[in-house]
């Protein structure tokens, strides 16, 4: 095996992996942001609100990724153009990251919609027997501590989607696999490649579930306080 | 302070609040008992419109309570509430407790909100507590807690619902000591309890409900002596047997 082969590929594959947590952090905020709307709204007393929540999760979560990645990869120019007035290509990177916003903030809903009804419905009465409105109870009570108790599970999303980014594949972005792989046909060396790439994202992910774990035990005994 | 006009109210075809009428005058303590499900949560929860009424009316301090066109937080914050379970907020340090609703809702700057809240940590016996979370105090420390916390807001009764019925035996004089003290500097309270020794102390009157009803509303004189229904002297009889 020609280990120089990747040695010089390494600025290439270094940008492939930045382009991999870019587009992961990216989603990862966005999802949780939006997750974090629609988990609300899931929980809200207006019927339309909760139907349109649950209606949108529901639908999320029983489509493949891929197909998700595909569509918005032609769908998002579309949508640009038709807000906009003009054409405007906008490129893999963006559509993907829209695709997995999107996708996962549906799975990021599910997880917080949990963590807010294991809140005790004392919390909120207390909330508003302080005199703290709806925006101020979920913003200052509520939602802190669900994020803390459901970080755990937050945290093992995020990873599943770190791995899920290979996916860009099928739109041609050149993230670390599709980067890894790319390289490794150009100097004959793909197994090398791959297997390093293979490598890089069990570092990452195990790392990563790692922290986790950490994470559940050091909750756990803040729990048996 | 408080008037409550024949209020009825009903979850779904349940009728748990039936014509309900009282009242707590400035300064005055008013005990609310009764059997387990006559209501008493609810009624006192409608005080400050953390349940509706669909019939009758409640004035606090002259606003209506069940106006669509009052705003319910504003008046919320003028009316301090105690809970069964403390509900001190767990993520927050015991000083967060006491400062959160003072800077959000009141508009407190930090360092007032701050000094406001140590004091009446102070007055509660917990001042050395103040950086702690609540999962590290007692159950007794933590309704201490919860009640200074409600005093922080400067308001103008407070409502207790059931506030030591949670706590270990040897805990719950902690906690009446301090309510025992408020009701003595004359702040108005309406006080769901079961603690006759606290209501044979400080109230001025006790109500007595059963099944969403007031089945009896008098000077606690009269309730500690003279003949009442047999329903009230049964539950009397009973609640005096268990903590005596
Ligand atoms: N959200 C609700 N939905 C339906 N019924 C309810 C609800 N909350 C309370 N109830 C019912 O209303 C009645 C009165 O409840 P409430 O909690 O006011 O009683 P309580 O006198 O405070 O009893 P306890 O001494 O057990 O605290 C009970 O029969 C209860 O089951
Ligand atoms: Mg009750």
């Amino acid at each position: 095996m020609e280990f120089n082969s990747l040695i010089d590929a390494l600025p290439a594959l270094l940008e492939g992996l930045q382009v991999t947590l870019k587009l992961m952090v990216m989603a990862v905020m966005g999802g949780i942001v939006i997750g974090t709307m629609l988990a609300l709204f899931r929980l809200s007393n207006n019927r339309i609100l909760s139907l349109s929540a649950s209606v949108y999760v529901g639908y999320f979560r029983s489509i493949p990724l891929l197909l998700v990645i595909s569509w918005f990869y032609f769908l998002v120019p579309m949508i640009i153009e038709w807000m906009t007035g003009k054409p405007e290509p906008v490129g893999p990177f963006i559509s993907s990251l829209v695709a997995f916003t999107m996708f996962e903030a549906a799975y990021y809903c599910e997880i917080l919609r949990a963590g807010i009804q294991s809140i005790p419905k004392g919390q909120v009465s207390a909330a508003y027997a302080l005199g703290m409105n709806y925006r101020q109870t979920m913003r200052l009570v509520i939602l802190p501590q669900a994020f803390r108790k459901m970080a755990p599970l937050l945290l093992q999303q995020s990873i599943i989607l770190f791995q899920d980014t290979a996916l860009v594949y099928a739109v041609g972005l050149m993230d670390f696999l599709n980067t890894a792989r790319s390289r490794g046909d150009i100097t004959g060396e793909l197994p090398l490649f791959l297997l390093s790439a293979g490598a890089v994202y069990f570092v990452i992910s195990f790392t990563a579930s790692r922290v986790v774990m950490h994470l559940q035990k050091k909750l756990a005994i803040a729990q048996a306080h | 302070m408080i008037e409550i006009k024949n209020v009825s109210k009903w979850y779904g075809s349940f009728q748990v609040l039936k014509d309900c009428s009282t009242h707590v005058s400035k300064g005055e303590v008013v005990v609310v008992c009764g059997p387990s499900g006559s209501g008493k949560s609810t009624l006192i929860k409608c005080v400050n419109g953390l349940e509706a009424i669909q019939q009758g009316e409640i004035l606090v301090n002259t606003t209506k309570v069940n106006d669509p066109k009052t705003n319910l937080p504003k008046l919320r914050s003028h009316v301090g509430m105690v809970f069964q379970h403390f509900e001190l907020f767990p993520h927050l340090s015991i000083t967060d407790n006491l400062c959160l609703a003072q800077v959000e809702v009141l508009g407190r700057g930090k360092e007032e909100a701050r000094e406001k809240g140590l004091a009446l940590l102070d007055r509660v016996g917990l001042k050395a507590h103040a950086d702690k979370f609540p999962g590290q105090l007692s159950g007794g420390q933590q309704q201490r807690v919860a009640i200074a916390r409600a005093l922080a807001m400067g308001p103008y009764c407070m409502l207790f619902d059931e506030p030591t019925s949670a706590l270990d035996p040897e805990m719950i004089n902690e906690v009446l000591d301090v309510m025992v003290e408020l009701a003595q500097e004359g702040m108005t309270m309406m006080v769901v309890t079961h603690e006759m020794g606290f209501a044979r102390k400080v109230a001025n009157r006790v109500i007595f409900m059963d099944q969403g009803q007031i089945i009896e509303d008098t000077t606690k004189e009269e309730f500690f002596g003279s003949p009442r229904s047999e329903r009230a002297q049964q539950f009397l009889s009973k609640i005096l047997h268990h903590c005596n």
